[in-house]
């Protein structure tokens, strides 16, 4: 029955990504009354959660962003304040970012349980509200000029083109959504996998559901509740409020809007090119409403229309507003949750600078003489760590970090008769379950001894060297172990 | 696909309508030529034929305007769609009540009028067929519409000078004054049908910019 209380706030930020997040797929569509709401909606809900449980629910599944958020009354917290937050925006009809809520508000965890905050997270947003719509302003463009081309070119009948560029809209808008669903579940869902209460099942006799899909199914029902009830206020901002658009460039949006997300943030893409011995675009983090707001700006300058400068001040501070609001309404949540309701927000995290870890650290080449006065101690939260060792050692910052990240200790055990259920939807190869056979029943004081003992028996346990094509793999296994260790944790059973 | 099939229909059913108002202008011309002909036969076939054509150019323009409609279709030009069927059809309207006004009053148009009646037929016609290709260029090709309203003025104004100089030339003549204001009236029923052209040419001026934002 907890787990289903705890599940409700990753149902609501769910809707209220939903509520939002469905203008910038059909927002210019909508607004431009090419498509009607209904048609849109139900377009939007059908494609979302075909790609939250067919993609979203992959072999590369992974916790999502609140993965790092240690224990389960943490992450409801977190997701509730994301949700809030984005769900706050949505009245404002201001299409925000539902990642940059939730990395917020993962921030104010942070700053809760004095867990170091990477500074990339902080560099990465506001790299998205800058370079993000510059991108998408300049792809919007140029892609108009040549649909615009185009156009003159082969001059369709005015109702041909309308027809031609309703089907766009919502073949543009099908896609955006399936990509919408798979991208964003594993952020309304993801966290709550380990602790899911489906059972898988078999259809019809013939069709396997997994239980994972019928969580990631709940979640993406979710999103498109929000779609219905809720997305019509922020569709009318992205769709006219901001400036007015004529259909053609309503499309030319949403293509721009995806381009930009498929160069930049794709790193299939990225995979594809490099592996083919072309050269790739350089990943920035990108958001699709603030690459749709950014095209929107781009065409109507472009063309000399009129923007709503009231309007578009409106949404710049929504996005300044977004993550400083859902770190202020988490670390506030987090403090009442301990507090009033007794829930454990965080699992305790202990430091301990054993032999191991000095053994370690040395292999890696971190050595300082100043670390010898943390060995055998049990240090206190990463912040005072990272403080002390920051005044007592000649570390950097990512050294310290290194050294924090060895130091984690607690118990880690793989008893693979009990997960087994859990880890049928990993996508796990033979020869990572004959790896894990290997290390089963053993009791490991930290995480990357674990990792260690599973690399040592097989080469599919082991990451590769960091390179664009071994990026996927790698990424892939870090998914698969960061789900394995939290399977495997046995002193943070009791929290659950 | 229904819509598909909807959009087809749309097309044929435009290209037909404004079809339709082009040989209403050719008609209307036709007319006024076999009245002033005394062809009787031949005057009533084009009341006939520009009746006919008046009653299918309303009924392409209603089914047009409840397509567009019920399908919700270009949106953002419907109602200057429906603003430029609605004013085609006014020329259709005007030339058949012209040509009706002939067929029920029986002007009496003496020979030496005859010219001046033709010719401004003529550019009444030729601004209606004018202004048709500008019509058609609205749904395709709206540099084409540029290209052509000026003629659509030409004509226009031409009509304008044509009507001037005859009814100049009719108060002019000995006939009697009800007479000369008889056909005063004929005269400016038939340099109407131009005006109504420059109407239709006027808007899709402002159309034609409307659809390049």
């Amino acid at each position: 029955m907890e787990i289903l209380l705890f599940l409700s706030s990753g149902l609501f930020l769910g809707w209220s990504l939903g509520a939002n997040d469905a203008a910038n797929v059909f927002g210019t569509a909508v607004g431009t009354r090419m498509v009607k709401f209904r048609t849109a909606a139900i377009v939007c809900s059908v494609f979302i959660i075909l790609g939250a449980t067919i993609s979203g629910a992959g072999a590369a599944h992974t916790l999502g962003k609140l993965g790092s958020v240690n224990a389960l009354a943490g992450a409801f917290t977190v997701a509730l304040a994301s949700a809030l937050t984005t769900f706050w925006m949505t009245r404002l009809k201001i299409p925000v970012s539902t990642s940059q809520a939730i990395v917020g508000a993962i921030i104010g965890w942070n700053f809760y349980s004095a867990s170091l905050t990477d500074a990339s997270s902080l560099t990465k947003i506001v790299i998205t509200w800058v370079a993000c719509p510059l991108l998408s302003a300049g792809i919007a463009v140029g892609l108009f000029i040549l649909v615009r081309l185009f156009l003159r070119l082969t001059k369709p009948h005015l109702l041909r083109l309308d027809l031609g560029t309703r089907l766009g809209l919502l073949v543009a808008g099908a896609f955006g959504s399936y990509s919408l669903g798979a991208n964003n579940i594993a952020n309304v869902m993801g966290v709550f996998v380990p602790d899911n209460p489906f059972q898988d099942f078999t259809a019809l006799g013939v069709i396997q559901v997994t239980a994972v899909q019928q969580l990631f199914f709940l979640g993406a029902v979710a999103i498109s509740v929000g779609v219905f009830t809720y997305s019509e206020r922020v569709m009318k901002t992205v769709g006219g409020g901001l400036a007015r658009i004529s259909p053609v460039p309503a499309l030319v949006i949403v293509m721009a809007q995806s381009l930009t997300l498929f160069l930049f943030a794709s790193e299939s893409l990225e995979f594809w090119l490099a592996s083919h011995g072309l050269p790739t675009f350089p990943l920035v983090p990108v958001s699709s409403s603030q690459a749709v707001v950014g095209a929107i700006i781009g065409i109507s300058l472009f063309k000399g229309i009129g923007i709503r400068y009231r309007v578009m001040s409106e949404i710049s501070l929504g996005w300044l507003a977004t993550p400083v609001l859902a770190g202020v309404i988490s670390f506030l949540m987090l403090f009442v949750m301990d507090n009033v309701f007794d829930q454990q927000v965080k699992a305790d995290v202990r430091f301990r600078l054993d032999d191991a870890v000095v053994a370690e650290l040395e292999t890696r080449g971190i050595t300082d003489p100043g670390l010898a006065d943390f060995v055998g101690q049990d240090l206190g939260s990463a912040v005072r760590v990272m403080r002390d060792m920051r005044r007592a050692t000649d570390l950097s910052k990512d050294d310290i970090a290194d050294v924090l990240e060895l130091a984690v200790t607690g118990a880690w055990e793989l008893r693979l008769g009990e997960v087994l259920e859990d880890l049928r939807d990993m996508g796990l190869t033979a020869q990572q379950m004959d790896g894990l056979q290997a290390v089963d029943g053993i009791r490991f004081d930290h995480a990357w001894q674990f990792q260690q003992a599973l690399a040592t028996t097989s080469p599919h346990w082991q990451m590769r060297a960091e390179s664009v094509t071994n990026k996927k793999w790698n990424k892939t296994l870090k998914n698969q172990l960061s789900v394995l260790l939290r399977l495997s944790r046995m002193d943070h059973r009791s929290g659950h | 696909m229904p819509l598909f099939k909807s959009s087809r229909g749309l097309e044929t059913q435009i290209d037909e309508f404004l079809d339709t108002v082009a040989e209403g202008g050719l008609v209307f011309k036709e007319g006024v030529k076999a009245y002033l002909g005394g062809e009787a036969g031949e005057f009533e076939a084009a009341i006939s034929r520009i009746d006919l054509l008046e009653s299918n150019a309303d009924k392409l323009s209603k089914g047009v305007e409840t397509d567009l409609y019920r399908l919700s279709l270009i949106p953002e030009h419907r109602g200057d769609v429906l603003g430029l069927l609605e004013n085609s059809d006014n020329i259709i309207d005007t030339a058949k009540t012209s040509l009706l006004q002939f067929s029920v009053e029986h002007p009496d148009i003496p020979e030496e009028f005859h010219h001046g009646f033709l010719k401004l037929a003529d550019a009444s016609a030729a601004a209606v067929e004018a202004v048709i290709i500008c019509a058609r260029a609205f749904f395709r090709d709206t540099d084409v519409i540029s290209d052509n309203l000026y003629k659509v003025h030409h004509y226009e104004k031409e009509a304008d000078t044509i009507s001037d100089t005859l009814k100049r030339s009719l108060f002019d003549s000995d006939l009697e004054l009800a007479h000369k204001i008889h056909l005063r009236y004929f005269a400016l029923n038939v340099e109407k049908v131009s005006d109504k052209a420059e109407e239709v040419a006027d808007r899709l001026a402002i159309y034609a910019i409307k659809r390049n934002i």
